[in-house]
């Protein structure tokens, strides 16, 4: 995953950071899969791999498909995102380990969970419960980002805006076509 | 066996990587992202075994799903420029 990071950081063509972007999703799944997040799993791998990539690939074809480089200096960045890094990285120190049973998390929300949540609230699946009550305004909030993404990105992407500009991949003639069909 | 195995997958997943990176034209991008999901879920199919949850087949199946539907849409967009709305001149976005 690392590696791969990497190499989206200093690719300066962006159709293969595109593609690149879309195998870290994929390993990205793969690791929720294997911490038994099998339905965050999901949304990684359709939403990462497969939408976030049409939609990067749709922008691509609006703009151009090289990165200019920038030539300000950059440090500032670097060192806002390395502090951050650390910073986040110290504070898993202090987290208890993956799966413990004395973890906070499993000493007394879990245990109510699974033994209140069918009389409190009267749904069978304690998964929906936590999403849908226990955490609803949370998951309004949610599906309002959603919304508001989906809003913006029609509004950029839309019909009508997709013709040939100069410094666009030139679209494919239909001429050429006939004959490879 | 199945250490082998998983252990194989990931040289072969890392061999794809190197190709997605270094990959001269589009379509070899394009097939290395392909290749990478089907070893991706290879990967989760083997651990499912090594772990004895055999249950991830079904996982494994639907990534199998996505990862097919993906690489169409893919291969599609980067043919004609869109997914395929009616277009003014031709008819090429009935395809």
């Amino acid at each position: 995953m690392a590696a791969t990071a990497f190499a989206i950081i200093r690719l300066r063509n962006l159709f293969a950071v595109v593609m690149l972007s879309g195998i870290f999703s994929l390993l990205a799944a793969s690791l929720y899969v294997l911490l038994s997040a099998v339905d965050v799993a999901f949304t990684e791998a359709a939403v990462g791999a497969g939408i976030s990539t049409l939609l990067m690939l749709a922008t691509l074809a609006i703009t151009s498909e090289y990165e200019k480089k920038s030539e300000r200096s950059n440090w500032l960045p670097k060192v806002i995102v390395f502090v951050t890094g650390g910073v986040l990285i110290y504070g898993t120190l202090d987290m208890p380990l993956y799966g413990a049973a004395d973890a906070p998390a499993n000493l007394h929300l879990i245990p109510r969970f699974i033994l209140e949540s069918g009389t409190e609230i009267g749904i069978p699946n304690i998964v929906t419960s936590v999403l849908a009550s226990y955490r609803g305004y949370d998951t309004l909030g949610e599906t309002v980002v959603i919304f508001t993404a989906a809003i913006g990105v029609l509004v950029l992407l839309g019909r009508g805006h997709n013709r040939w500009r100069p410094g666009m991949r030139k679209p494919v003639v239909p001429e050429d076509r006939e004959e490879e069909v | 066996m199945f250490i082998a195995a998983s252990a194989a997958i990931i040289v072969a997943m890392a061999l794809t990587l190197i190709r997605a990176m270094l990959g001269p034209t589009i379509y070899d991008r394009i097939l290395a992202v392909n290749l990478f999901g089907t070893k991706a879920l290879l990967l989760i199919a083997v651990m499912g075994f090594l772990t004895d949850r055999p249950e991830f087949l079904d996982i494994a199946l639907v990534y199998a799903l996505i990862n097919f539907i993906a690489t169409i849409a893919v291969m599609k967009f980067f043919r004609f420029a869109h997914l395929g709305h009616p277009h003014e001149e031709d008819n090429l976005g009935d395809l």
